[in-house]
């Protein structure tokens, strides 16, 4: 750990030099005038099919989940791959509801979510309920980026102490922050490609050289103690792991379209054919992480935890080293160092995606909404980068004061408050039947029960829901989002009774939902 | 030729395969055995990322079906 790693330092560093060029070069590519909020926050709209592929596949895979899968993977056995079911189901879901979101966003130049909301329901304060989740639920998302950035760097040796330890974070903090104030979206969508391919190249080789190295797959998975390479069955009155591993992917699937930056990067494709060609061509990603989750079964393999050398890094990083430490101990320097930055840059991908997303949502449904009611386009927009700042920074200051396993647990919240912001969103996407003030109450119950659940098992994500004497284990995101959407509807007929005369208008009409 | 229109952003027959592709990725017992291998992969492993390119193809599937 203490040795610095040269070969590997100075692929990297070269790699993330070509990147920082291609983010500034960006905002000359399908040139628009980035002082529109759309030009700089969406891309212009103008995204293809390839270039979206590449853009929401960086959201959806970041260098948290190249860390974080395997590392769950190595630690906890089968239960990690229920990240292969979640990015399976998540693509019928991109196929039906959001080229409807798209399509209606489309129409009415709505960049965020919460726009839609305010359009569609007629409610300020639901708009502004969504657009605090969205922002809130984001930040700590961030912040683990720069964890999957930090990982990286330790592998290579880089360390030091006090201000010159957090050095290589705040540069990389930097260039990320300058490309994206001044490219917008345009400069993710750019260094996704790259990502990409290396990503690939990483992922293929891996997977090809390691099980090779280690004497074949049916060597690997007979490394792995029987109680991690199966889900346990579950005992008599209790669904256990079968009902977790089911609710982790649908629940993980819910939430993750109702993240801003997924949906910045649905909305800045240029149709909503883009969009349905795209959720059968997402899948190619699935494929990968299922790839990538096998990794934790190779570090068991391999034995790289019990590695002298290793060690230093597990201690500091924990579980999160076993990536890193597998790939120093099976590749040559200068792959590994290919490695580091496909992994490196995939942090910085999603990290400007979800910058870009949270101040398109402050700018949008709390500046213009409530300080500054007519901006001209230039203020909007400059409104828009300051805020991708101060997300930026909030981010950064939290990662270098707050232990890790805060920004973990606050991301695990994240992904419960977010599927909150559910009926109004995707089902409102197909409906205005709920009330408005139904869906905020609705929301609110929702947000402190699915909080309470994962406080009261000391945040971890399966909460045992008790029914007569069975247990249902499960996420309780899962379970706060029935809970949210039961409140909406019994709440509905009476709100909507109380003011029968005072419906607002919904700005949208059914044909704008259609392509 | 208002048919296809009117089909469009509506039900289809077709989003069938999406449930059948819902179900079985969200039956955890289904596919939760060891047996049998494929080239040393058991079987809940191989058969995940197998369900993954069905799932591509039911999807491409429903997209040139609706689509056309």
């Amino acid at each position: 750990m203490s040795e610095l790693n040269w070969t590997a330092l100075i692929i990297f560093v070269l790699l993330f030099g070509f990147i920082t060029w291609l983010g500034f070069a960006a905002a000359r590519w399908r040139r628009g005038d980035l002082d529109l909020l759309h030009e700089w926050g969406l891309g212009g709209r103008r995204f293809g099919t390839v270039i979206t592929w590449f853009l929401v596949g960086g959201d959806v895979y970041t260098a948290y989940t190249f860390i974080a899968v395997p590392a769950l993977a190595f630690g906890q056995g089968a239960v990690a791959f229920f990240a292969v079911p979640y990015t399976i189901i998540i693509y019928p879901l991109m196929f039906l509801i959001f080229r409807r979101l798209w399509n209606v966003c489309h129409k009415h130049g709505y960049i965020t979510a919460g726009d839609f909301v305010k359009g569609r329901f007629g409610n300020r304060w639901l708009a502004l309920a969504v657009c605090i989740t969205g922002i809130v639920a984001t930040m700590p998302y961030i912040a683990l980026q720069l964890v999957g950035l930090q990982v990286v760097i330790g592998a290579m040796g880089v360390s030091g102490t006090g201000f010159m330890a957090d050095l290589p974070l705040f540069i990389a903090f930097v260039i990320l922050a300058a490309f994206t104030y001044s490219s917008g979206l345009r400069a993710p969508a750019s260094i996704a490609v790259v990502k990409d391919l290396l990503i690939y190249v990483t992922a293929i080789a891996a997977v090809i050289v390691i099980p090779y190295e280690l004497g074949g797959f049916g060597k690997i998975f007979a490394a792995v103690p029987a109680q991690k390479l199966l889900l346990a069955v579950p005992g008599p009155n209790t669904t256990g792991a079968y009902s977790a591993y089911a609710t982790l992917a649908l629940g993980s699937a819910l939430a993750l379209f109702l993240y801003p930056h997924s949906l910045t990067g649905i909305l800045s494709a240029s149709s909503g054919k883009v969009i349905r060609r795209n959720a059968a061509m997402l899948p190619g990603y699935t494929f990968m992480l299922g790839l990538l989750a096998l990794f934790g079964f190779f570090v068991i393999a391999s034995g790289v935890d019990k590695l002298p050398e290793y060690a230093a890094g597990f201690k500091q990083f924990g579980n999160n080293f076993a990536v890193p430490a597998l790939l120093l101990h099976s590749f040559p320097a200068w792959f590994a160092g290919v490695a580091f930055a496909a992994i490196g840059i995939g942090a910085l991908v999603p990290a400007a995606i979800m910058s870009i997303a949270a101040a398109n949502l402050y700018t949008r449904n709390i500046h213009r909404e409530f300080i500054n009611k007519n901006p001209t386009d230039k203020q909007e927009s400059h409104v828009a980068k300051l805020t991708s700042l101060i997300v930026k920074v909030g981010a950064l200051v939290f990662i270098l004061f707050v232990p890790t396993q805060y920004a973990i647990q606050l991301q695990l919240l994240g992904g419960i408050w977010i599927i909150q912001t559910l009926p109004p969103v995707m089902l409102g996407a197909y409906t205005r039947w709920f009330n408005s003030w139904a869906m905020l109450a609705g929301w609110a119950v929702g947000t402190f029960a699915g909080t309470w659940m994962a406080i009261s098992v000391k945040l971890t994500n399966t909460y045992p829901l008790h029914v007569g004497d069975h247990t249902f284990p499960g996420y309780s995101a899962v379970y706060s989002v029935l809970l949210n959407l039961a409140v909406a509807i019994v709440l509905t007929p009476i709100f909507n009774a109380m003011a029968a005369n005072k419906m607002p208008v919904d700005q949208t009409v059914a044909a704008d939902y259609q392509s | 030729m208002n048919t296809t229109e009117k089909k469009r952003g509506g039900w289809s027959w077709w989003y069938l395969l999406f449930v059948v592709q819902f179900a079985v990725a969200l039956w955890p017992p289904f596919y939760n055995k060891a047996d049998p291998y494929l080239f040393g992969i058991p079987f809940f492993y191989w058969f995940q990322m197998l369900w993954v390119i069905v799932s591509a193809v039911f999807t491409a599937i429903v997209y040139f079906a609706v689509e056309e």
